[in-house]
């Protein structure tokens, strides 16, 4: 037991729990929390905007597969960062919030900047909690750190009234901390392993579905390699980008609302469907009756709680993706040979992997097509770079036709696809991982919403790329009222935009507008090595469609392929 | 098909899980009927009991989610066959005339209720049983007057050697 206040018991948790960046805006309440903070072994990234400090936060958690930590004060702060952790919880990543709270006696009293944000965080946090004491942050910062890291990642909240963090008391740091209601299950039961096995090995049309559970259990190579023992064709969900490398021949791509004509035939096709970390959302599914009408469902995921939710299943295999992949491929192996189950299987597969990437509109003057964009800031980046998207078209854009080869080289907000996510994620990126190019596809609407995240890379040298496809529009929205709504636009031209060029230079980055392929290629490879942040604008037609596209409660292979 | 499940479960005493516990409910939906809670032997944990009206995938994910939870110590659905129910009742009846006082005391005494409390013109009379049991005396005390009920909610405990801690 030492005697000490409680910001230094705040300070030295997070140095014990090895925090390198918080992100952050200060205020009122957590003034006293900064201050001790500048003693720190960490650094303090100022944002502009608590949902930006979030957003970095979350980036930082997802490249590093860390814990990423943000720091807000009561009030409009507090509900500033619930956006962001709304938007890392729903993917899974392990974001620590930390919010300054009016002192324990005026709690209840409506005081100045007091808002009840347990209340209001708790539907989008895994866990939270209000320290009520001095001594108590140790074991509350030890056990936010612990939840939000085990088990199925998360996102969680700590409230610290004012005084607590100024009292001082005896304090003592835990090692750990034992919950009596929370037991992360990790290790697969056998037996489920070895039923699961049963199925895929009398496969004769095995198909597999990835999703970000691979990346957070750091299972691609076990997924690899029993599907090369299956011969098993694989698609990833939005979150599973990554999971299965792009240019293996197995590789369907994505699966889903926007998925690839591969993906999307050929996964109602599968006689046996290995579910592999997803949870499975209508994006991924379409109609659920028609998404694998005919298949043996097999579920792997570490929570529990995921399988049946959606999809209802035949075996389910409860625990960390890689344990169970590996148990699969031990047990698969022991039942038959390596290679093909039947080789019409093979020959339908090849078939569809050749006729791929859904194309797009046809070319027009002026404007470059968004996924011939896309494929050449492929071309021009390092095999390791790490993109991360914004929403909508540009997202869909992002996810059909950036090919990411390795796990955590390609992040979006894929459960709440939250416009404005990109940049300050990518910014977070940076922080984890400045030895490679971080960028951002960004649309002109999302960047517009956290656009401001550009004074903190120029001031913490934590230079990014930006591609906004600049269709002066809230473009999905736009292509849903064209395809749907009878090509009536309602709230969607964005007239206003800034001119982006200017805008980056106003803050001291660089803008550069491109009207050619080539141009934007030597754009981009100029921009990944420059000291600052770098904003490419690059001319989109506003008309121009996202394809393939499933409507919304149609089945997978009713996807409309062109206008 | 949908019908009623008797949950049991048991939760760490802190503030803010009764909260985040219907909370939750709300989120995904779930129909719960009842819900009841009480400290056990030591202060340190509550004990919660819930009906909740679902399919047999719906009231998997009920117990599922609460699993999930990481104040929820233990959860288990309890089986109709190896567990019994109670729910109280506090029933308010009017008694101003003589006869239908004589009719509510009879009954209460079929139903193996008890007498709180007697007014000239009122007595509050206590029933337990399952819920079904409960309807049942209200149904019959009903033509005689009721002017207040009160009820808790189903609590319920397994048979034999099962029981909801490991
Ligand atoms: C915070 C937030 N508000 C609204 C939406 C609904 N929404 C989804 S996509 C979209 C348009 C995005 O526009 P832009 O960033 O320009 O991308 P584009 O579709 O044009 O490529 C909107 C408004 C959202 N996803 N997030
Ligand atoms: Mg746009």
């Amino acid at each position: 037991m030492v005697e000490m206040a409680g910001t230094k018991a705040f300070v030295k948790s997070l140095e014990l729990e090895g925090v390198k960046y918080v992100f952050g805006l200060p205020g009122g309440v957590v003034i006293p929390l900064c201050d001790e903070i500048l003693n720190g072994d960490f650094r303090f990234i100022l944002a502009r905007h608590e949902q930006g400090a979030a957003h970095m936060a979350d980036g930082y958690a997802r490249a590093t597969g860390g814990v990423g930590v943000c720091l807000a004060t009561s009030g409009p702060g507090a509900t500033n960062v619930v956006t962001g952790i709304a938007t890392a919880h729903s993917d899974s990543s392990a974001v620590v919030a930390f919010t300054g709270q009016v002192t324990r006696a005026t709690i209840g009293t409506d005081a100045f900047q007091e808002v009840d944000i347990i209340g209001c965080s708790a539907s989008v946090t895994k866990y939270n909690m209000q320290v009520r004491k001095a001594s108590e942050i140790p074991k509350a910062v030890k056990t936010a750190f612990q939840i939000a890291s085990t088990g199925r990642r998360g996102a969680v909240l700590v409230d610290l009234p004012k005084d607590v963090t100024t009292d001082v008391e005896d304090v003592s740091f835990p090692e750990t901390v034992k919950l009596r209601g929370y037991h992360p299950n990790y290790q697969p039961d056998p037996r489920e392993v070895e039923w699961a096995a049963n199925l895929l090995a009398k496969a004769q049309r095995p198909v597999v579905v990835a999703g970000g559970g691979i990346i957070n259990s750091g299972a691609s190579r076990e997924l690899v390699a029993l599907c090369e023992y299956l011969m098993a064709p694989t698609a990833t969900t939005l979150m599973g980008k990554g999971a299965f490398p792009a240019d293996h021949p197995l590789s369907l791509g994505l699966c889903g609302m926007h998925g690839t004509q591969a993906a999307n035939n050929l996964v109602p096709e599968a006689d046996v469907l290995l579910i592999a970390g997803a949870r499975l959302s209508d994006r991924t599914t379409g109609s659920v009756k028609s998404f694998a009408p005919n298949a043996k469902v097999i579920h792997l995921d570490i929570d529990r709680s995921e399988i049946d939710k959606n999809v209802e299943t035949v075996t389910r295999v409860v625990g960390d993706a890689s344990l169970g992949l590996r148990g699969l491929l031990y047990n698969v192996s022991k039942l038959r040979a390596s290679g093909d189950a039947g080789s019409q299987w093979s020959k339908r597969v090849s078939e569809f992997r050749l006729q791929m990437n859904g194309t797009g509109n046809g070319h027009k003057e002026g404007y470059l097509r968004a996924p011939d964009v896309v494929k050449t800031l492929r071309n021009a980046l390092p095999r390791e770079a790490i993109v991360t998207t914004e929403v909508g078209q540009c997202q869909m854009w992002a996810a059909l036709h950036y090919d990411a080869y390795d796990p955590r080289t390609f992040f979006t907000s894929g459960g709440l696809g939250t416009m404005g996510w990109g940049f300050p994620a990518a910014i977070g990126v940076k922080a984890a991982r400045p030895d490679v190019p971080v960028v951002d596809i960004a649309g002109d609407g999302s960047f517009g919403m956290t656009e401001n995240s550009m004074a903190t890379s120029i001031e913490e040298d934590l230079p990014v790329v930006v591609v906004v496809l600049n269709n002066h529009m809230l473009g999905m929205v736009a292509q849903w009222q064209r395809l749907f709504f009878d090509h009536r636009y309602s709230a969607v031209k964005l007239k206003g935009n800034p001119d982006m060029v200017k805008l980056a230079e106003a803050y001291g980055a660089e803008g550069v507008r491109v009207d050619t392929l080539e141009g934007f290629q030597a754009a981009v490879r100029r921009a990944i090595k420059s000291d600052v942040s770098t904003v490419i604008d690059v001319p989109i037609d506003p008309e121009e469609n996202v394809y393939p596209i499933v409507p919304p409660g149609a089945g997978l292979k009713d996807a409309l392929l062109e206008a | 098909m949908s019908e009623m499940h008797v949950v049991a479960f048991l939760v760490e005493n802190r503030p803010g899980v009764l909260f985040n516990i219907s909370n939750m409910f709300r989120r995904k939906n779930f129909n719960i009927h009842s819900i009841t809670a009480g400290t056990v032997l030591d202060d340190d944990t509550v004990r919660i009991t819930i009906v909740v009206q679902a399919d047999a995938r719906g009231v998997n994910q009920v117990v599922e989610q609460l699993d999930k939870m990481v104040d929820v110590i233990e959860v288990k659905r309890l089986d109709p066959l190896r567990a019994v129910n109670r729910e109280l009742a506090l029933v308010k009846l009017t008694t101003t005339d003589p006869m239908a006082r004589e009719e509510a005391l009879k009954l209460v005494n079929d139903y193996h209720g008890l007498i709180l409390n007697i007014e000239p013109d009122n007595l509050i009379a206590e029933v337990t049983g399952e819920s079904a049991d409960i309807d049942a005396f209200l149904a019959a005390v009903t033509p005689i007057g009721v002017e207040e009920v009160s009820r808790t909610g189903v609590t319920a405990i397994e048979k034999g050697r099962l029981k909801l801690e490991k």
